[in-house]
């Protein structure tokens, strides 16, 4: 073998962490979910060959496209209400400057500190149809608001407005982002005429726009994983069939039911693939289009 | 509307720039007021649930939803929180959480720093390769891998304990790896090749020099991590069982079970679990927050 100089046995030294963590906890277990996912597995007996049948299986349970259903609208509704909201708050932030956007950024941030289950909780209460605070709140204008909680036409939305509840990470990023861009452009752009709205079209926005593109795919894979909050408000250990049915089931929520309640080890393998697959994808595709609207300021220097 | 004004307004006579600077000054101003009553509007939407959660956790069971928009709980029923200890070990979960999150919070800033050092410092071959994989697996579903790790300390007989709940983090994590090189790769060389020229080890050089620089990195990362080990569910979902072991997520997931889902509501109890969880991270959060935001920005600017 050839001799490493000090320097490099030192260097693998000090990375060799991070190696063994990646063979063990990352890439041997994504091997070791592709093969499961070939096999019945239920813990108690060794695992059985099975071919592709749980991933027949997948395309054929009604429960899979539920939960894909389910998962893919949030994320639909979710990524851009928050998106757009957290930029508009961002941009205000942006405007009165000073210690009140200091202490209205803190304000923004709170609920982000609230662990999930938490979040989950409280809103189980916001929401209640009969008494909640949201209806309630609803009432004093005349409308009379849905049963959140429990009207499977209305649950999904619940969950949406109570995702919305959480935008301080994104509100963060964005204001931070604005506070970079210089001034000097927008006003070159106001000398040369261009309006508010022109302003922000083609000056703020491409000089964020690598900020906007990191957020956008943050909340696409931490939306598509949705598990904690749901979990809490409409899910437990002991009963595994909800009287709501399955309008509020979400993919990781079924991919953990069938691992951890039902045991089905290599079922849960196969869900996780297709997970896995559904978000490189997605990251792969967000990355070329992104690749081609974000505006890098180091290009026009190098 | 005005800024368009401004730009048509001429700019050569003085009395003009004047009189224009006045309009503008006023119209600054209400737009000032304007940005601010918007602004306050939406604090009231981030913070009047918390308002509520405390207020209505001090209310007897049968007043929990009655008058939302007011701010201050009649009756006052402090009992709540005494009833919260007798129904569940809420103090034995707090601890849970604290020493749990403390030890992942500690095993992954140090590891992290370690290997970060390694990739700011280090030229060697497979360095690109191996940092790619970094960046790689910030992007990897945890789910992807939940069934296997489960094995993993399945196998090793440690499912049924806490460490499961912390041990991963021995192997660093990516996203403080990165944040601590950046870090790193802006210490000038010379400093290190100074110590170097003194006679100190790499291992010197990691521990007198890269750590004490980093410092401000290493408590984002440190409480960054306090606070993901303190939100987890779904670890203490598959791990534990024994209800003595649980952390305060899984507990109050485990009162919410009984006591709002289960034949025998008793809100006040869910209410007051769910602000003894939420507490301690606002308090960390008041006392951190020049780095959450930090932390924050700097992933965001990273794009």
């Amino acid at each position: 073998m050839r001799r490493l100089r000090p320097e490099t046995r030192w260097a693998y030294v000090f990375v060799l962490p991070w190696l063994a963590g990646l063979l063990v906890f990352q890439l041997g277990p994504m091997v070791a979910s592709l093969v499961l996912s070939l096999t019945d597995y239920d813990l108690i007996d060794s695992p059985r060959f099975a071919g592709l049948d749980n991933y027949t299986r997948m395309a054929e349970d009604p429960k899979v496209a539920r939960a894909i259903g389910n998962t893919v609208l949030y994320t639909a509704l979710h990524v851009p209400l928050a998106i757009v909201i957290a930029l508009a708050l961002a941009l205000i932030l942006n405007r009165v400057t000073g210690r009140a956007a200091g202490v209205f950024r803190t304000v923004f941030y709170l609920p982000s500190m609230t662990p999930y289950v938490a979040v989950g909780v409280l809103f189980l209460f916001l929401l209640n149809g009969q008494a909640g605070m949201v209806n309630q709140f609803l009432a004093l204008f005349g409308v009379s608001g849905p049963q959140w909680t429990t009207d499977p036409d209305w649950m999904l939305a619940g969950i949406v407005v109570m995702s919305l509840w959480n935008l301080g990470t994104t509100t963060i990023i964005l204001f931070a982002a604005l506070r970079n861009v210089p001034r000097e452009l927008s006003e070159a752009a106001m000398i040369d005429g261009a309006g508010a709205w022109q302003r922000f079209r083609a000056v703020t926005v491409p000089m964020i726009s690598s900020a906007l593109f990191f957020v956008v795919i943050i909340n696409t894979i931490t939306s598509l994983q949705m598990f904690d909050q749901v979990y809490t408000m409409y899910f437990s250990s002991q009963t595994a069939q909800q009287a709501s049915g399955d309008a509020a089931l979400f993919y990781v929520v079924y991919l953990f039911q069938q691992a951890f309640q039902f045991l089905h080890m290599g079922y849960a393998s196969a869900l996780a693939w297709v997970l896995f697959v559904v978000i490189a994808l997605i990251t792969l595709v967000q990355v070329k289009v992104g690749g081609r609207l974000v505006y890098y300021e180091a290009e026009e220097h190098a | 509307m005005a800024t368009i004004e401004r730009i048509q307004a001429p700019v050569t006579t003085p009395a003009g720039a004047a009189g224009d600077r006045r309009a503008d000054d006023a119209s600054r101003g209400t737009r000032r007021v304007f940005f601010l009553v918007v602004l306050a509007a939406a604090s009231t939407i981030f913070l009047y649930p918390f308002v509520w959660l405390v207020v209505a956790s001090l209310k007897p069971r049968e007043r929990t939803f009655a008058d939302p928009f007011v701010p201050w709980p009649t009756p006052f029923a402090p009992g709540n929180y005494a009833a919260v200890w007798d129904a569940a070990p809420m103090l034995t979960w707090m601890l849970n959480s604290l020493v749990v999150g403390v030890v992942a919070a500690l095993t992954v800033t140090l590891s992290s720093a370690f290997i970060a050092f390694g990739f700011a410092y280090f030229r060697f071959p497979g360095r690109n390769l191996l940092f790619g994989s970094v960046l790689g697996t910030m992007m990897l579903p945890a789910a992807v891998t939940l069934v296997p790790t489960y094995l993993i300390w399945n196998t090793v007989g440690l499912t049924g304990t806490q460490v499961p709940l912390w041990a991963g983090n021995l192997f660093g994590s990516a996203f403080y790896i990165f944040l601590l090189r950046q870090f790193l790769l802006g210490v000038p060389r010379y400093v290190f090749e100074a110590a170097r020229v003194d006679g100190a080890t790499y291992f010197d050089l990691f521990r007198r020099i890269a750590l004490p620089l980093a410092r401000p990195a290493l408590i984002i990362a440190f409480i960054f991590e306090l606070k993901a080990s303190w939100f987890d569910l779904m670890k203490p979902l598959i791990y534990l069982q024994d209800p003595a072991l649980f952390t305060l997520p899984r507990g109050l997931k485990a009162i919410v079970d009984q006591f709002y889902q289960g034949g025998d509501p008793k809100w006040e109890i869910v209410l007051a679990a769910g602000v003894l969880t939420t507490l301690p991270l606002i308090i960390v959060f008041f006392v951190g927050q020049r780095y959450f935001v930090q932390g924050i920005a700097t992933t965001g600017n990273r794009g």
